[in-house]
């Protein structure tokens, strides 16, 4: 190895150094391929007839007029399925407890959403397709629906899975210390609230998208995917369609975005996968919008109480939350739907010291659309309810915001260390991260305009948080459950006869920026320039088995398996130099795509030289060596279940007290995720982070009436954050490389969106003092903040 | 439901005559018959923008207009923007900012963007934000884009 991974003056010196994306180019210019982008011979399109009801019986479907429209191919309901597919149940073992029922790619006998697909139309066009779906009448018999998660709860509420004998889930509790004991202490200031998060949804603007092909030749079934882990939905699909796992082909090319949305078994999916087998032939199917906000996964909706008790120098006594959750009607298959609630127990108050925590999380079945992981699961709740109950807490002991944060946090020099839930820190830096933002924000110099603004009439609030995230997941996060998906990635590196290098990888691209730093890694440690080595991803069939891009685990897990393939690469590669050329390999280095004497730099020979040498005149090589030109390594996080981040952030807000509306002045986020590859693609994981973290805090929201009917199923009803009202970011980061790799990089992906929505309801509550009112429900609408000034009703 | 119509028409400076259905979209003729993909549905309702293509001057969305009102007309599309040099610097402070990243928006936001400089659009942010506000963008959190208008636009001026 020479020198240190970020030595930029070294040649090729890539990690740590922003470089453009090479898929730039090609998105710019329209000639991105997405799954609606391919055409395939003898191509046929399926839509769906979904549910009305968020709970019915189906007695009777009538296809005859469907069938008889000509250009339908085929149509399908539940019962065509049975012998195609094995039911699939949400559930892992390591959740102790958790229950859902089997799920069929299509409603068999009761549906239990508004939107659950019934029946699947297959024609020569998706207008066709539309067109018969329209014709098929079902006989419903609508039941009793539950909706709401408290009332799921209660006694008399109708049981949606009649094989249990409540709606409950899950249930989980954490209790650590003696919480009981701290509450009525004399010398403590307790306080409550009941926090609300609204349903929002991934809205990736290109949605959900299958072509399957099957060919009856040799049993295979190519599945052209917009998602995020190939290998796993390999597995899901293989099983459930009873194939041979080989025989399954996943092909992801460009992704227009996933956020956790499209890493999920949906019904519709699955039934386009057998459809193609059945009929033999390309099958494609691409959701409209309306189908996405009723059928991609929701995330949040949780309800929290949660209770802090500090002592009057502001250190925290003790933290309890009760959350509750409906997740929809069954728990979401492989990953299941406690994902998010499991996280909020392990996550509240976790970048702070607390002795004593007390959590109980309850996640309950419901007629509404399924729920499950979307980007930075739990961590918006998690960060909300402890960083939102810690300054009401400062407040009520006339502390500082800050100050009462330098009071509690984890002190930089105390890892590792272990928080009340259990969790293993190490490498964190919140006390620096929270230092580096009141710099940043000038945070003294902000106090003073807004006292300046308020005697104005004018209503500011600045708010924070300090947070944790949770990257780099071990086998400890879903395979211990058993389910087939991977914590660990692999990266082959070869090079060819002209000296370029090709590298294939398991972790998988939809925006982020995969691609780039697998090849700046590669291009890094193995010494060629960038534009020397070609990425290959998505692909199950040329790249090696591993997990995708999930969990803020790409960078930091694969990019560790890239690293030392390419490090293996180029051991052998020197090795095959010194024979060569009479020298000993550790003599030899290799520099912008030659190899160089170690002393004095001088070339020695071109790669391509070497690769010309061993792919075509090998008999210049001696007869004991048989060169390989290619290296795989793999790579999983083993010390610890994860790899967590921190970070602090802050909001400048400005309230209209006669409007209810909020406007963001600023917005401040200090990353520490370890190494940063590059420098560009981490800040814009950041901005991108938080934006949507302030859409779930501001704007976004799935409603449902009491019938569980969604009522702003269209991007004109669901807001989601457009240009004009969002504000410029600065970010700021703090490195502190994880020991748990060479490469030192965890995740970033996440982070902006957790700490986002928690900054700015401390804003939105710091503004709304004087006025003696506060809000913990989100998202923060106009006509909520009106309410909770005592102007106007639900 | 069934009835075709002819129809003739320029786009990306191709002279185009086809019989399509008549309640075909627009952008799923480019997409789907033209092979023009680079024209992105995002959501079939008009707001995110995705599918924004220029029509005799005008910008629109692809997925409010039927195929059969374009009768006549002369469309650019993202494939005709990229070809056009008048977008290279716009391109590549896209890719200097990092104003992409999965790439969807991108030809939608691509094409507002170049309206906006070409209208002589000022450098003024908030002006910017404005005026792509009608192009949903899920991944970049918006700054970047704005970042890459604003530098083309000052390229612009300085040359």
């Amino acid at each position: 190895m020479s020198g240190p991974l970020t030595n930029l003056d070294r040649p090729n010196s890539y990690i740590g150094r922003t470089v453009p994306r090479p898929d730039a180019k090609r998105l710019l210019q329209g000639r991105g391929q997405y799954v609606d982008d391919l055409q395939l011979p003898r191509m046929v399109h399926a839509a769906f007839v979904r549910s009305p009801h968020a709970h019915a019986r189906v007695k009777e479907i009538d296809t005859t007029a469907a069938t008889s429209l000509p250009g339908v191919v085929a149509i399908y309901t539940a019962k065509d399925f049975v012998d195609h597919v094995t039911p699939y149940v949400g559930v892992l073992t390591h959740l102790q407890g958790l229950r859902s029922a089997p799920q069929m790619p299509l409603a068999t006998d009761v549906v239990r959403w508004q939107g659950e697909p019934v029946v699947m139309v297959v024609a020569h066009n998706r207008a066709i397709a539309e067109d018969a779906c329209g014709l098929i009448e079902i006989d419903f018999e609508p039941l009793a629906e539950v909706c709401d998660a408290a009332a799921a709860l209660k006694d008399d509420a109708t049981i949606i899975h009649p094989e249990f004998d409540s709606n409950l889930a899950w249930e989980r509790l954490v209790d650590s210390g003696d919480v009981e004991a701290i509450w009525d202490r004399d010398d403590v200031t307790v306080i409550e609230r009941d926090f609300t998060f609204g349903r929002h949804t991934g809205v990736t603007l290109e949605s959900r998208a299958s072509l399957v092909e099957f060919n009856p030749a040799d049993e295979t079934l190519t599945y052209h995917y917009s998602g995020q882990a190939p290998h796993m939905m390999q597995a899901v699909l293989a099983k459930h369609l009873d194939l041979p796992e080989e025989n399954v082909r996943l092909v992801a090319r460009d992704v227009g975005g996933s956020f956790g949305i499209k890493i999920h078994t949906y019904g519709d999916d699955v039934a386009t996968a057998i459809a193609a087998r059945l009929l033999r032939r390309p099958v494609k199917f691409v959701a409209d919008r309306m189908e996405s906000f009723v059928s991609d996964i929701h995330a949040r909706d949780h309800t929290v109480h949660g209770r802090i008790a500090v002592d009057s120098s502001g250190v925290i006594a003790a933290m309890e939350i009760d959350d509750l959750t409906g997740i929809g009607p069954f728990s979401m298959y492989p990953r299941t739907s406690a994902i998010e609630c499991n996280q909020i127990l392990n996550l509240t108050g976790a970048p702070y010291q607390i002795e004593n925590y007390r959590a109980r999380g309850r996640v309950v079945f419901q007629n509404k659309n399924m729920m499950c992981q979307y980007r930075a699961v739990g961590h918006p709740v998690a960060m909300a309810v402890a960083d939102g109950l810690l300054e009401a807490a400062a407040h009520e002991i006339n502390m500082d915001v800050v100050a009462i944060r330098r009071k509690n946090l984890i002190a930089d020099t105390a890892y590792p260390a272990t928080s009340a839930a259990g969790m293993k820190f190490d490498d964190l830096s919140h006390q620096r991260a929270l230092e580096k933002l009141v710099s940043m924000m000038d945070y003294d110099g902000l106090r003073q305009s807004q006292e300046e603004a308020r005697e104005r009439g004018v209503y500011r609030g600045i708010g924070l948080v300090s947070m944790v995230e949770v990257t780099n997941p071990s086998p400890m996060f879903y395979g211990v459950g058993g389910a087939s998906i991977s914590a660990q990635d692999g990266a082959t590196v070869r090079l060819d006869a002209a000296g370029a290098l090709h590298v294939s990888s398991s972790i998988t691209e939809q925006g982020q920026g995969t691609n780039t730093i697998i090849a700046q890694i590669a291009a890094d440690r193995f010494g060629v320039d960038i534009d020397r080595v070609k990425v290959t991803t998505g692909d199950t069939a040329t790249t090696p088995y591993g997990g995708g891009t999930w969990a803020s685990r790409g960078a930091g897990i694969g990019g560790e398996a890239v690293l030392l393939a390419a490090q293996a690469l180029r051991q052998q590669v020197l090795e095959i130099a010194g024979t060569i050329l009479q020298a000993a390999p550790d003599s030899l280095d290799i520099n912008n795509g030659q190899i160089v004497d170690v002393e004095g730099a001088a070339t020695r020979m071109s790669l391509g030289e070497l690769g010309r040498i061993v792919y075509y005149r090998g008999n210049e090589l001696p007869n004991d060596m048989m060169p390989e030109m290619i290296a795989t390594r793999h790579y999983r996080v083993t010390d610890f279940p994860f790899v967590f981040t921190n970070g602090a952030m802050a909001a400048h807000v400005e309230v209209d007290p006669e409007t209810g509306f909020v406007k963001i002045l600023d917005f401040w986020a200090v990353e520490d995720c370890g190494r940063v590859i590059n420098p560009k693609l981490v800040d814009e994981q950041i901005r991108g982070g938080v934006i949507q973290g302030i859409g779930g805090a501001l704007y976004e929201e799935c409603l449902y009436s009491d019938d569980g009917q969604m009522l702003n199923a269209s991007m004109a009803d669901y807001l989601v954050p457009m240009a004009a009202e969002m504000p410029d970011i600065h970010i700021a980061h703090i490195e502190t490389p994880t020991k748990t790799s060479t490469l030192g990089a965890k995740g970033a992906g996440e982070a902006g969106t957790g700490g986002a929505p928690a900054a700015l309801m401390n804003a939105v509550n710091d503004a709304l003092r004087p006025l003696d009112a506060s809000i913990y429900q989100m998202p923060m609408t106009p006509q909520r903040i009106l309410r909770v000034l005592g102007i106007g009703k639900d | 439901m069934n009835q075709r119509h002819s129809i003739s028409m320029t786009v990306n400076g191709e002279a185009i005559t086809m019989d399509v259905p008549v309640r075909m979209n627009l952008v799923d003729f480019l997409r789907n018959e033209l092979g023009l993909t680079g024209s992105h549905v995002g959501c079939e309702h008009g707001v995110c923008g995705a599918c924004t293509l220029k029509i005799d001057g005008e910008m629109v969305r692809g997925c409010l207009m039927l195929a059969v009102q374009a009768d006549g007309c002369t469309i650019t599309t993202i494939e005709g923007f990229a070809d056009d040099p008048r977008s290279d610097r716009l391109q590549a402070a896209f890719e200097r900012n990092n104003a992409l990243q999965c790439g969807y928006c991108t030809p939608g936001m691509l094409a507002s963007a170049l309206d906006y400089i070409e209208a002589g659009g000022s450098t003024d942010r908030t002006a910017i934000r404005q005026h792509i506000s009608g192009n949903y963008c899920r991944c970049t959190g918006y700054q970047s884009i704005v970042d890459a208008i604003a530098q083309t636009i000052e390229e612009g001026q300085k040359s």
